[in-house]
């Protein structure tokens, strides 16, 4: 019964609370820039607003138009109870967890591909591709990170995974993970989330023709990602598991919290890239998350 | 000792791929100003139980000609040759990055098989010497522009520097000196000859000078 319950927490606190960070991100950006900004409840209200709106399908879409925005979002917060958080483990665990993880966050943007190809529009296709070429270049990243994580711990379960590194690993391993964060949720450098008319954007591309529910399964997916890449940095970076139960917790709030601020900077400090210097970036990125990766393979040096 | 040692190391190595990364001939200039300052104070952690005033104004002599001198030479022939940024390498971007991540990896397992001094083997002092030669080698190949290729000649140098300081027992630093003054008058000299032949060729691309004109 606990577990259960323990399960439906999680959830909640999931759901609920993710839409706070792409919200917090805004207001840094705005306070940046000596603007009012939207409110930090904003998302919120878009959501409950195209929850009540109709959809508008194209005649050349399938069911699976519909049917892909939702079986993404049903991954992505699969892939984020599966998360241990703040060193008290998960209700659903089990060995090799971890690559359930990865690959529901892939099957996840597979379908955000698919829907977009189902518009039948050669602009979706562009940006599907795109997304999808990115894609594998940032999750050789985030499969790197992840070997670190096992080859540090010597295990391949994600809820006794996140041993501490040592400092100049957790160092490399955070600005790797950074980059790949960014990369992952189309922040600045690599794309822009508040552009919708730019031929260089990437993943606003695939959710043009998206409207009503499928969009707001779109929007609250894409902020559970984001929370769900802030908590998994955190966790790799600082020793949770030795603190006391609340303490962690806040700790990984605040964590949390700071990333969302740290995406906010990047995003109001950086011009967007150019576009064939993404694979740059993102190589840049891989090679952060290696390095670690030999650092705690070879031992002391 | 042992960590800052590995720290400072660790930061030039990280710089290499800085170098190997960018594409921007003043972030290549400053990185390989940057790893001359790392790579100056390390006899000073090196020796750090007997500091006495000489290592001190050899490091501070080091640290000024690696990380200042050489620098702002190579910015004054940047801006008297007129350019600001390279463009077309022989070697793109993506795979020098990756070759010099090969050679770091490969320099550091090398290291370890080779036969080491005890002092020396749990060090990066090593891997970072080979990593910083296999560095500038792949700089001075992959590179069509002569102030980058000076620059993976420097880091080249900071190699050699590097490895010379295994011996600083049995070498006087002086040697070392000796060479840094000697680099320092090469880079003089080749920030005059750059912009001659931007001035007889419009172009410093190395290429170009591959041909005997009258």
């Amino acid at each position: 019964m606990s577990a259960i319950m323990d399960i439906l927490l999680r959830l909640l606190a999931w759901l609920v609370l993710a839409p706070l960070v792409p919200g917090v991100i805004n207001k840094v950006k705005a306070w940046v820039a000596c603007r009012q900004g939207p409110p930090v409840l904003q998302l919120y209200y878009d959501l409950a607003r195209l929850w009540r709106k109709g959809v508008v399908v194209s005649t050349l879409a399938s069911p699976g138009f519909v049917i892909a925005p939702a079986v993404a979002w049903v991954a992505v917060v699969g892939a984020a109870l599966l998360l241990p958080l703040a060193g008290a483990g998960t209700p659903v665990s089990f060995d090799g967890d971890v690559l359930l993880l990865i690959y529901l966050l892939a099957l996840a943007r597979f379908c955000t591909a698919w829907g977009a190809m189902e518009t039948g529009s050669a602009f979706e296709g562009m940006g599907a591709a795109r997304e999808v070429s990115y894609a594998v270049l940032a999750e050789v990243g985030i499969i790197t990170a992840v070997l670190t994580l096992v080859v540090q711990s010597g295990s391949i379960s994600l809820s006794s995974m996140f041993a501490p590194l040592p400092g100049p690993s957790a160092a490399l391993l955070a600005v790797g993970l950074f980059i790949i964060l960014l990369a992952e949720n189309c922040r600045v450098p690599f794309d822009d989330p508040n552009t919708h008319l730019e031929l260089t954007m990437i993943h606003e591309v695939m959710v043009l023709d998206h409207s009503g529910p499928p969009l707001a399964m779109i929007l609250h997916g894409a902020s559970i990602k984001l929370m769900l890449f802030a908590a998994l940095l955190a966790q790799t970076v600082l020793p949770l598991a030795e603190l006391p139960l609340a303490a962690s917790v806040a700790v990984l709030a605040l964590a949390v919290l700071l990333t969302a601020v740290a995406v906010g900077l990047v995003e109001s400090l950086t011009a967007r890239l150019a576009f064939r210097r993404v694979p740059l970036l993102l190589t840049i990125g891989f090679l952060f998350c290696l390095f670690p990766l030999l650092l705690t393979w070879m031992g002391d040096i | 000792m042992n960590d800052s040692l590995n720290l400072l190391i660790g930061l030039a190595m990280g710089l290499n791929l800085l170098a190997l990364g960018t594409s921007r001939l003043p972030v290549l200039i400053r990185a390989v100003g940057a790893q001359g300052v790392l790579l100056g104070l390390v006899p000073l952690v090196l020796e750090a139980h007997e500091l006495d005033w000489r290592l001190v104004l050899i490091t501070l002599a080091t640290v000024a000609g690696k990380g200042f001198l050489i620098p702002g030479l190579l910015h004054r022939a940047m801006r008297t040759a007129n350019i600001a940024r390279e463009l077309e390498p022989y070697i793109a971007y993506i795979p020098s990055l990756l070759l010099g991540a090969g050679a770091t990896i490969a320099a550091v397992s090398l290291a370890r098989h080779l036969p080491l001094l005890p002092e020396h083997a749990g060090t990066l002092h090593v891997p970072g010497a080979i990593a910083l030669i296999l560095t500038g080698f792949i700089l001075l190949i992959g590179r069509t522009k002569a102030i980058s290729q000076v620059c993976g000649y420097l880091i080249l140098e900071n190699g050699i520097y590097l490895a010379g300081l295994l011996l600083i027992r049995s070498t006087p630093i002086l040697v070392e000196f000796g060479i840094l003054l000697d680099v320092t008058v090469g880079i003089f000299v080749i920030g005059i000859i750059v912009d001659r032949i931007q001035r007889a060729f419009d172009s410093l691309d190395t290429r170009k000078l591959t041909a005997l004109h009258e």
